[in-house]
């Protein structure tokens, strides 16, 4: 059985995901994603770049730091009938923040109040409308990247002209969500098939908490509570390898802040105790068989 | 077998870890630049590609 992790380059997540292939057995290709090149009018019978016909993989696992490179390769890849982890459709799903918030929103599960509008006037309309402070961020993107808390008027439309004026087309789409007074922390909660396999707690003492930006992980215990809604949203999105990012609301609810698609976790098997790369190497490998069976 | 390289930042010595792969991403520990391994044989080391904006999770 071949399987291929598709890459950017090797970070801790890759190299751990790779040991855990290779302590089952399964050698995987590793292939870039700048040197693929697709013939869109052939099939799969055409060659990767590293001279295997991409039919000849069982599975491929998209790692690629790069949203956009990941998901058109996933679409292609789907396309020709091989199976990918994520799937193109949970992952288009998951890359915009508005579609998540749509899926979830049509799933009936819990998340924060949600706008979305596409000009400056409107989105103060849409701040405004979920009073202040509120948090404006972009459709896409991560690592808590370009996510402005708005305090007030003054502090909006000085926010919204900049992004009217510097920013590209997508910052000119307005999203925007109720403010959460969190308790110093969210919860990343870790989903494989259809198992919430550990969460942690990401603390910080800024209002974003990822860890990309200094959040502490410890960690969480997976409670019934955290286990439902994590299934609710990964089943709303399409299921898979899945992150999801919680906050617990002052009344003691559970809120879907933001669900990931190609989730980091080298901080996050150390505190919980669960060995993620092979809780997911498993799940693909389970994947992989039941298409060649 | 112990691999080292040259940072290409601050052409400092580096290190390479027994288990490094091609591709891997590695920080220079003098100039804490970022780096990616590019070959094994020989060893090729430059810096790493800048964040992108679509770049995430």
């Amino acid at each position: 059985m071949r399987i291929a992790v598709l890459v950017t380059h090797i970070r801790p997540e890759e190299k751990l995901l790779i040991s855990a292939f290779q302590a089952q057995g399964v050698e995987p290709d590793v292939i870039l994603d700048r040197d693929l090149h697709f013939d869109i009018n052939r099939g799969a019978e055409q060659l990767a770049p590293n001279g295997v016909a991409w039919n000849e993989y069982a599975l491929v696992m998209e790692r690629c730091i790069s949203t956009s490179r990941g998901l058109y390769a996933a679409a292609i890849l789907n396309a020709w009938g091989i199976p990918t982890i994520n799937r193109y459709a949970t992952a288009t799903v998951c890359a915009d923040k508005l579609m998540t918030s749509l899926v979830l929103a049509q799933a009936g599960v819990p998340q924060p109040q949600t706008r979305l509008s596409f000009t400056p006037e409107t989105a103060i309309t849409s701040i405004e409308s979920l009073g202040y402070p509120a948090v404006l961020k972009p459709v896409t993107g991560s690592w808590g990247r370009l996510l402005a808390r708005v305090t007030d008027r003054w502090s909006a439309e000085a926010i919204l002209e900049h992004r009217e004026t510097l920013g590209d087309y997508q910052q000119h789409l307005y999203y925007v969500q109720e403010y959460v007074n969190k308790p110093g922390r969210d919860i990343r909660a870790f989903v494989v098939g259809n198992r919430t396999i550990c969460a942690i707690y990401r603390s910080s003492p800024h209002w974003i908490t990822n860890t990309a930006r200094g959040g502490q992980a410890s960690n969480c215990p997976v409670t019934p509570e955290i286990d439902a809604i994590c299934q609710q949203a990964a089943a709303a999105v399409g299921g898979g390898v899945l992150a999801l990012d919680l906050f617990e609301t002052p009344e003691g609810g559970l809120l879907v802040n933001e669900i990931n698609h190609t989730m980091e976790f080298r901080n996050s098997s150390a505190p919980t105790g669960v060995d993620i790369a092979a809780e997911v190497v498993r799940y693909a490998l389970e994947q992989a068989q039941a298409v060649t069976a | 077998m112990s691999r080292t390289a040259i940072c290409p930042e601050c052409e400092a010595e580096l290190a390479l870890a027994a288990n490094i792969m091609q591709n891997e991403l590695i920080a220079c520990p003098d100039c804490g630049a970022d780096l990616e391994v590019l070959s094994l044989d020989p060893v090729e080391v430059a810096l790493a590609p800048e964040v992108e904006e679509d770049w995430g999770e």
